[in-house]
């Protein structure tokens, strides 16, 4: 049984609507009462996520839900973009792999916090990156 | 226009960030933090990011930045009041920042300055 607490979806198109994507993902991770470490985790990769729709898929949107599964709650974020794919999905997730400029810690590092990771990429088509969060099972 | 009000005590300079700061904002922050250093002569910088939930790879790099320009610029910076779930956060992540001098607080910051005591006048010691 599972059942859907909380639903949003915010486009990502400019630097400003990373920090809106922030506040809105802070807000489901709080109600969730996830552990303050584990928040942090969960709004640092929204803030990874979501910089890597905007500059690699020339924006989208994120799909923010609650969901409570078996006791315990689950926040999926999913970052869709209709950009230009990713070829090599492996190499991508590499520590220090960039093609924008950038540390190219954002897919690779953002696997590490996460509880879970997926990554649907067709090239020429878009990206979808889908993270979830747990919180530990009550009672 | 400034991107964060800097607070001058004597030779260092004191930087508060207190809101959000989206990416732009942050590279211009970089800049003029550089400018100030090198016009005012300043010999350490402060910059306190007790009030940040997060530091992501972006502003972790920038904060990495301002301190290796600084330091071109006969200045040191140090980071002070890491939150403890943001350190472990970033160290996952995989952000090393490695040259980046730290401290808990404010106090100690200054101390790693060497600088004992701030009087009421705000003349560094």
């Amino acid at each position: 049984m599972s059942r859907v607490l909380a639903a949003d979806t915010m486009p990502i198109r400019s630097e400003g609507d990373i920090v809106g994507v922030r506040q809105l993902v802070r807000q489901h991770g709080a109600a969730a009462e996830l552990s303050l470490v584990e928040q942090t985790k969960l709004v640092t990769a929204a803030s990874e996520l979501a910089r890597n729709t905007l500059l690699h898929g020339g924006g989208g949107k994120v799909e923010v839900e609650s969901v409570e599964e078996d006791r315990r709650r689950t926040i999926r974020l999913s970052f869709i973009d209709s950009g230009p794919g990713i070829e090599d999905v492996e190499l991508a997730l590499t520590d220090g792999y960039t093609t924008a400029g950038g540390l190219g810690l954002g897919l690779g590092g953002t696997r590490r916090l996460a509880g879970e990771f997926e990554i649907d990429s067709v090239p020429g088509e878009g990206t979808t990156v889908t993270v979830r969060f747990h919180t530990r099972v009550r009672g | 226009m400034n991107a964060l009000p800097l607070l001058r005590i004597g030779d260092v300079l004191l930087v508060s960030i207190q809101t959000e700061l989206h990416d732009e904002l942050a590279l211009r922050f970089q800049r003029e933090l550089a400018e100030k250093v090198a016009d005012e002569h300043i010999r350490g910088v402060i910059i306190d990011i007790s009030a940040l939930e997060i530091v992501d790879s972006f502003l972790g790099r920038v904060l990495h930045d301002i301190a290796a320009t600084t330091s071109v610029l006969a200045a040191r910076t140090v980071v002070v009041g890491m939150r403890p779930a943001v350190a472990i956060t970033l160290v996952e992540l995989g952000l090393s920042l490695h040259g980046l001098r730290t401290a808990l607080n404010v106090e100690a910051g200054l101390r790693q300055l060497g600088i004992r005591r701030l009087d009421v006048s705000g003349e560094a010691r």
